[in-house]
Formats: structure tokens, C-alpha cells, sequence
């Protein structure tokens, strides 16, 4: 390092001697940095924000009142709104969260990947402030539906600490689901593919689940699939912990079951995808 | 002094395209080494070996020192990266992206906004550093974007195709960016398909195709080595044009070359000063009228032509290809 002291570049004072060479931002630091960047993106680019919310206004008025009169929920004493309402609200999970497939697409796209990728940071960093910047606007959301919710009539049976919970549950999937987009934004190769691929499997996730109809009004073969997907688990949690419990909600099992498998499946999507999209990011091609 | 980048060897290969066939190059720190060649002669594959986001399949790789393969984390520490797109945030401004980058590369809170101001002031953005980048133009984002590379205080900068897409004046002004930089001692190592541009940035030149080194040196160094001067000449009529292009064709060691717009012909020949005497005799003897004669040392361009008996892609700034080099497949390994 004795010749770098004595370069020029050292002498005119841009280039700091060796002890003061940066050394990289700790994870905490560049995972906070990179959500930052996330959150002003969506809260500059208001479109981003507002789209999800026109959407969602949307789908609630389509099931609340074209479908709606002719779903019967199947349980008594439960009105198809306050049926729909947790559903509702636990879908937009997916529905929110799909944005950030085709932005982290166009990230890696840009050339913006490649030069996060050339910085002396942890690079699993950039991830995770993506996946927490995406969890903070689908918390955005769930909020809104959930007031939308109130607006249309529904009304929560239980306490508001079960609606609290109900929501931790519904963060938990949030948190989890995020790091499914990511790594389909990561594979897709370009934006619009990216959205696409993303449908691919949202659409399945949310209908074919309990979140707008009854599953026993499914199809056999269909039934199969929409009891024991992911995305069932959280609603039926969310549903039986908003409406009063198990035998209210009409979901079968009892709800501290729901909310175990919920979170339990959140924690295996977060771990399998999480280490998917980290190593995607990571690799050297 | 310990060689800024020292390459050895460095093969990479995706599929059946040799992106990088045994490249070897060794720069010297305090100077601008540019890498010239055409679309998909590995030189973008190369600059991503550097800044460790490609891994050749073979060779040896040293920045200031550092085992590329071995430390990639401390080369981290000292390259800043421009890659070929403006990699900045269009919903942050200036500030906050630059800002950003500071904070990546460790500096705390107040050397960051430090490092922006400085950098902000060098790249001449200062007065439009709180507008949002979506405001920006295309030339002020590529200059917003090396100083995003610079913000971290490298010692090596990585300038892959600057100016590619640029307006002529846009690229003026990042050039006497770089030149800046260049006065204050960062080594940078930059990819080019324009000769000028290597011609003005550049204290070394290394010529690649095809993966691998064909000539380094100085740019006059490059412009002796192919051993031919360049004979032009612009005949007072147009009509003139076929006899003056087969007087040349004579003594030229390829075809000449003729621009329609300017009136102009020119040739590569060996001996210049004798074959232009010659060939002013023998237009003077067929009655052609001459507005201009003369013998010149020839340009990259022809001498990339003279070394490989190719063109170079055409040096056209208005009609960049954005997708760049043809060996790095973007997703499609």
C-alpha cells in the first residue's frame, strides 16, 4: 500500500488512504437503504398505489353485489359479507404483492441489479429491503380493504385483538409471499413477463381457495387442492379469528389449527423462496 | 507499481459463443486504458469479470492486486461500476441517488451527503441535484450514473460503452467528466466501439475481437505499428470521382474508401510520401482538378481495419445498439 500513499490521486485527496477506503454498509444499513429506495419509488409513482386500490374496489364490489346474492355461505348465521370480507382481505396478499414482480424484473433489467451487485454489501440485503418495502405497502392495502370492508357492511364477530391477530397472520404471509414474487421477478426476464407469470399462479392460489365461495361448493378434485393450499390456511385463520372462532367462520378444524398452519406455511415459503431468489441474486453467471 | 488490472488467460464461455478467448491485459495504474471493439468482442463480458458479477471458466484476474476470484469482496471495495444503462432510481432526485450509493459503499450519514455534494458539483448536476430523475435527460442520468460509480471513492472506475445513445453534445460533456476524474488520479477502465472517443479518453488502447487482445498501445503507438499512412483526396467534380478512386486503388493495400458527402477518397498505403507524389502526378497527367491532396496518419478505425480486415461497427452515436455485446446473453443461460 506504500505505492498508493505516495500516488497522486492520494495527494489531491480523492482517493482516501487505505484505513479509510469504505469498507460496505453492514446488512441492517443496506437492507434499510434498499427498502427505502422501494417505498419512494411506489410512494413517487402514485399510480403504483392507486391501481391496486381502484382493483380492489372493484373485486369487492363484484362479489359483494353481483355474486354475492347468489353465494350462500353454507354456515348459518353467517352473511355472505362478513363471509367474504377476511377473504377478501387475505387475497390481496397475492393481489398487491404481484407488482413487485415486474419491478424487481425491471431492476435487474436496467442494470440496477448489476451495479447493487458490484457494491461491498451483503447481497442477500437488497432482497430483503425489497420484500420489506413490498410488505409495508401490502400492509397499505390490507388496511384499506379491511375499512372497505366496514363500508360494504361487514363486521367483525370477535374482539379487536383477534382482528389484530388476525392481521399478524396475515403480515406473516405478506412477508412470505413477497419472497415468491421476488424470485419470479428474478427469473422472469423482463417486466411484462414477469406479471404474467405471476398471474399464472396467483389466479389459481386465489379463487381456487376459500377466500370468495365455499369449498364444499367445489368440484371433488378441485376441493382437494383449495383445503390444503397455503393460501386457504390464511384465510381460514383470518376468517376464524374475525368472525368469533371456528364453528362461527364454518371453517372446520379450530382456529388456533388455521393460524399454526398458516404460519407454518408461511415459514416454509419464506424459507424455500428466500433461499431461491437469494441465490438467484447472489450467483456470478 | 502494482498493475491497476492484471488479466491472464481469461476464458468465458456461454454455450457455443467464446465470449472471452484467453484475453491478456495488464493496466497501468494513473491512466484511462480503453477497450475498443465491435459489438460481441467480449469487452462488456470482460468489465463484468472485473466487477465480479461474471465468473471466466478460466485465467487469472487481479484488481491492484487483489485475487479477483479469491476476494471478491475486497475488489468491491475498491471498483465503482457504470454499466451500459443508467442504472439510476427515476423516483428518486440526484441527490437521493447519490446519496444512496454513498451509504451502500459504508459511509456514514454525514460523509455520504459529503461524497454527494463533491460528486454532484463534479459532474456539473449541482444546481438540478433536488429534481426527481424522471426530469432528468438521457445525458445528464449517463452523468448522474458515473457519479453514482464515483460516490464510493473507488480506485478503479468501470465505464462500460459511456456515451453509447448519446447526442454528440451529451457525450462532449460526459467526456470532460471523465476527464476530470482522470486529472484527479482515478484509474478507469473503459469499453468503447467509438474510435474517437478512445482516441480523446484514452492513454492505452487495447484492440479486442472475438475474446481476445489483438493490439494495445498508445493511440500513435497503435497508429506507427500498422506501418501505412492514409492518402485522401477530394477531386473539384464529383464526375472525377471514378478516375481518382482507380488511381488509388493502385497504390493502396485494400480497396479505397469513398465518402459520397464530403467528395472525399482515401486509401491506406505504405511509403506515403512517395505513393503521393505518384498519384499527384498521375492525376495531374489525366486533367484532374483537385480541391485537396494530402497524406495523413490514419485513424483507429482503419488501423482496426488494417489489423483484423474488418470494419469496426459503424461509429454512428445517433444509432446505438442498446443491447450491446452479443456475447452476454442476459437471461438466457
Amino acid at each position: 500500500m506504500t505505492a498508493l500513499t505516495t500516488s497522486p490521486a492520494t495527494e489531491a485527496g480523492l482517493i482516501p488512504s487505505a484505513q479509510m477506503q469504505p469498507r460496505g454498509a453492514s446488512f441492517l444499513t443496506a437492507t434499510g437503504q434498499a427498502a427505502r429506495r422501494t417505498l419512494l419509488q411506489y410512494l413517487r409513482t402514485p399510480q403504483l398505489i392507486v391501481l391496486p386500490t381502484v382493483t380492489s374496489v372493484l373485486f369487492l364490489f363484484m362479489f359483494r353485489y353481483i355474486f354475492g346474492g347468489a353465494i350462500t355461505t353454507g354456515t348459518r348465521g353467517i352473511d355472505y359479507v362478513d363471509f367474504l370480507i377476511p377473504g377478501f382481505v387475505a387475497t390481496a396478499i397475492l393481489w398487491t404483492g404481484m407488482s413487485a414482480t415486474s419491478g424487481v424484473a425491471e431492476d435487474a433489467l436496467s442494470g440496477v441489479h448489476d451495479r447493487l451487485r458490484s457494491l461491498p454489501i451483503p447481497r442477500a440485503s437488497v432482497l430483503a429491503g425489497r420484500s420489506l418495502a413490498d410488505t409495508a405497502l401490502i400492509t397499505w392495502t390490507l388496511l384499506v380493504n379491511l375499512g372497505l370492508g366496514y363500508a360494504v357492511g361487514f363486521r367483525a364477530h370477535a374482539g379487536f385483538g383477534s382482528v389484530v391477530l388476525a392481521f399478524g397472520v396475515m403480515l406473516v404471509a405478506s412477508l412470505a409471499f413477497s419472497w415468491v414474487f421476488i424470485s419470479v421477478g428474478l427469473w422472469a426476464g423482463n417486466a411484462q413477463a414477469a406479471q404474467g407469470m405471476a398471474t399464472l399462479w396467483v389466479v389459481p392460489l386465489t379463487f381456487v381457495s376459500s377466500a370468495y365461495v365455499p369449498v364444499h361448493s367445489m368440484p371433488g378434485w378441485m376441493q382437494a387442492f383449495a383445503k390444503n393450499q397455503p393460501v386457504t390456511a390464511v384465510i381460514n385463520a383470518s376468517r376464524s379469528l374475525m368472525l368469533g372462532g371456528s364453528q362461527a367462520a364454518g371453517v372446520g378444524h379450530s382456529t388456533s389449527y388455521w393460524v399454526v398452519i398458516a404460519l407454518a406455511a408461511s415459514v416454509g415459503i419464506l424459507v424455500v423462496f428466500g433461499g431461491i431468489a437469494v441465490a438467484r441474486f447472489a450467483r456470478t453467471r | 507499481m502494482t498493475p491497476i488490472i492484471e488479466a491472464h488467460g481469461i476464458t468465458k464461455r456461454y454455450g457455443k459463443v467464446e465470449a472471452l478467448a484467453g484475453l491478456e491485459l495488464v493496466a497501468e495504474p494513473g491512466r484511462v486504458t480503453a477497450l475498443l471493439g465491435p459489438n460481441g468482442a467480449g469487452k462488456t463480458t470482460f468489465v463484468n469479470s472485473v466487477a465480479t458479477l461474471v465468473r471466466p471458466d478460466a485465467g487469472e484476474l487481479r484488481v491492484a492486486g487483489i485475487d479477483v476470484f479469491g476476494e471478491p469482496k475486497k475488489v468491491r471495495q475498491v471498483i465503482g461500476l457504470a454499466g451500459q444503462f443508467a442504472s439510476v432510481e427515476p423516483a428518486m432526485t440526484g441527490r437521493e441517488n447519490l446519496d444512496f450509493v454513498a451509504r451502500l459503499f459504508g459511509l456514514d450519514r454525514r460523509a455520504a451527503r459529503t461524497a454527494t455534494e463533491e460528486v454532484l458539483e463534479r459532474i456539473g448536476l449541482a444546481d438540478a441535484g433536488d429534481r426527481l430523475v424522471r426530469t432528468y435527460s438521457g445525458g445528464m442520468r449517463r452523468r448522474l450514473d458515473l457519479g453514482a460509480s464515483l460516490v464510493g471513492r473507488p480506485r478503479l472506475l468501470l465505464l462500460d460503452e459511456p456515451t453509447t445513445g448519446l447526442d454528440p453534445r451529451s457525450r462532449r460533456e460526459l467526456w470532460d467528466a471523465i476527464r476530470n476524474l482522470v486529472a484527479d488520479g482515478v484509474d478507469v477502465l473503459l469499453t468503447t466501439q467509438y474510435l474517437e472517443e478512445a482516441d480523446q479518453l484514452a492513454r492505452d488502447v487495447v484492440i479486442v475481437d472475438h475474446g481476445r487482445v489483438i493490439d494495445a498501445g498508445t493511440p500513435d503507438e497503435l497508429k506507427d505499428r500498422s506501418g501505412r499512412d492514409v492518402i485522401e483526396v477530394r477531386p473539384r467534380s464529383a464526375g472525377d470521382l471514378p478516375v481518382v478512386e482507380e488511381v488509388l486503388a493502385s497504390v493502396g493495400c485494400e480497396p479505397p474508401q469513398t465518402d459520397i458527402d464530403t467528395q472525399r477518397v482515401t486509401v491506406g498505403v505504405v511509403g506515403g510520401a512517395d505513393e503521393l507524389a505518384t498519384v499527384a502526378g498521375v492525376l495531374h497527367d489525366r486533367g484532374v482538378a483537385l480541391d485537396d491532396i494530402g497524406l495523413r496518419r490514419p485513424s483507429l478505425d482503419e488501423v482496426f481495419l488494417s489489423l483484423t480486415g474488418q470494419p469496426l461497427a459503424p461509429d454512428d452515436p445517433q444509432d446505438p445498439e442498446p443491447t450491446a455485446d452479443a456475447a452476454r446473453p442476459l437471461e438466457s443461460e
